[in-house]
């Protein structure tokens, strides 16, 4: 059994473990596409299993439409690479937080004009003006993972990251 | 413990499940394009997702317990209505908004409690399911809830409107908290609460936001209805007639 690393922190890995992180790395959420999977969260872990290497992937939300894109582009970024023997796994358990996603990746968000609070952080503030005057439009934004606000300094209306 | 549980038995109360969420995932889908504002179809849609997203979970996992090669498809569409068997209310037609309302409050009520206690389900499958599940249907309550307070204490025309969809609806809340024989064998068994605990729970939860909303509990509701035995209103043989139809006119038709 393998311990299910709370982010991609870097554990004790071998050549051919680091290998498929480093391709991870470059697979983007198609919806978000300046995060990658690995800066999402949703990469559970990488490991060598006799002859194949297990990647395990979990879902942000069960009705993700995008999760069955990012499978897809997983496979196919992996074998681009020459990197074979490689089993994809869909892992439910735990559910995936929002508290998984890196720093680079709240960071990047950000850059994008998403907020992405955390735990530590939790109130929303524009990622335009930097203003914490915002106020929540909906519960619901663009895709299952975002919430709509609205910023009362600027007047920009932005997406949040939902803290789940 | 839950492997003297014959598979059948299984099959059954995992679907029961799954086509609450699926049934329940479709009608609000009706809603696209619809709903009162931008924001409220987008969040109409994106719990639609959500429910839809754990029926297929749950048909999955239902297909494999079954054995007989049916996968989420073939359970969600190539099933007549008296072989579903999701809650009677999950069925009920959309109304106006501020019906959908109603509904979706007192089955996010129920689906939170029952999500909860699924989460220490002694059916590991299961409890990973109710596990994820719950994090998005505590979502989904804030929303109903929230709209429920705002439409009960809103104006004298939003709340004559829920009032009525209340009482309309309040009658198929029996069968959420009724168990049937096999309610009460997955409750033997630790795969799923024993109801009677679920009640008081639900009862408390549903009290405290019609009173923020200003709205009457309707009286006690008698007739248990039977949709999860397979006994359904008029409404859900129409409403499969259109999700089924495609794949039912082009089977193995793909995008």
């Amino acid at each position: 059994m393998v311990t299910e690393l709370p982010a991609a922190q870097p554990g004790a890995r071998n050549g051919r473990e680091e290998g498929v992180w480093q391709v991870l790395r470059t697979v983007m959420d198609p919806e978000i596409p300046v995060l990658s999977i690995v800066d999402l969260g949703i990469v559970r872990y990488v490991h060598q299993d006799k002859g194949a290497t297990r990647v395990g992937i979990t879902p942000t939300y069960s009705g993700c439409p995008a999760t069955e894109v990012i499978l897809g582009a997983v496979h196919e970024a992996l074998e681009h690479h020459g990197l074979r023997d490689v089993i994809v796994e869909t892992v439910l358990s735990p559910p995936w937080s929002s508290e998984w996603l890196s720093e680079a990746g709240r960071w990047r968000l950000e850059l994008f004009g998403i907020c992405a609070p955390s735990a530590q952080r939790p109130e929303a503030s524009c990622p335009r003006c930097g203003s914490r005057d915002a106020e929540l439009v909906s519960e619901f934004g663009s895709t299952p993972c975002k919430a709509h606000y609205r910023c009362g300094t600027c007047r920009e209306p932005f997406d949040v990251f939902k803290c789940i | 413990m839950t492997s003297t549980l014959p598979a059948q038995a299984r099959f059954r109360y995992v679907l029961r499940l799954a086509d609450t969420s699926l049934v329940l995932g479709q009608r609000l889908g009706e809603w696209v394009g619809h709903a009162p504002a931008l924001e409220e179809d987008l969040a109409l849609a994106n719990i639609a997702l959500d429910l839809i997203g754990q029926a297929r979970l749950l048909l999955a996992y239902a297909g494999e317990i079954e054995g007989r090669g049916r996968d989420e498809d073939a359970l969600a569409f190539l099933r007549d209505a008296p072989q579903f068997c999701n809650v009677s209310l999950a069925e009920q037609p959309n109304g106006g908004f501020g019906r959908t309302i109603v509904r979706q409050f007192l089955l996010d009520a129920w689906q939170l409690e029952l999500y909860e206690a699924l989460a220490g389900s002694a059916d590991a499958r299961l409890a990973e399911i109710a596990a994820k599940a719950l994090k998005e249907t505590r979502y989904h309550l804030r929303f109903s809830a929230g709209w429920l307070v705002r439409l009960g204490d809103g104006t004298a025309e939003s709340h004559a409107r829920v009032s009525q969809a209340l009482a309309a609806l309040w009658r198929f809340t029996e069968e959420l908290l009724t168990p049937d024989a096999l309610d009460e064998q997955m409750a033997a068994a630790g795969v799923a609460p024993p109801l009677a605990t679920l009640r008081p729970r639900w009862e408390g939860r549903v009290a405290e936001v019609l009173e923020e909303a200003t709205l009457k509990r309707p009286e006690a509701a008698r007739h248990p209805w039977h949709g999860k035995r397979g006994v359904h209103t008029e409404h859900l043989g129409h409403m499969l007639a259109e999700m089924q139809h495609l794949p039912r006119t082009y089977p193995g038709a793909r995008w």
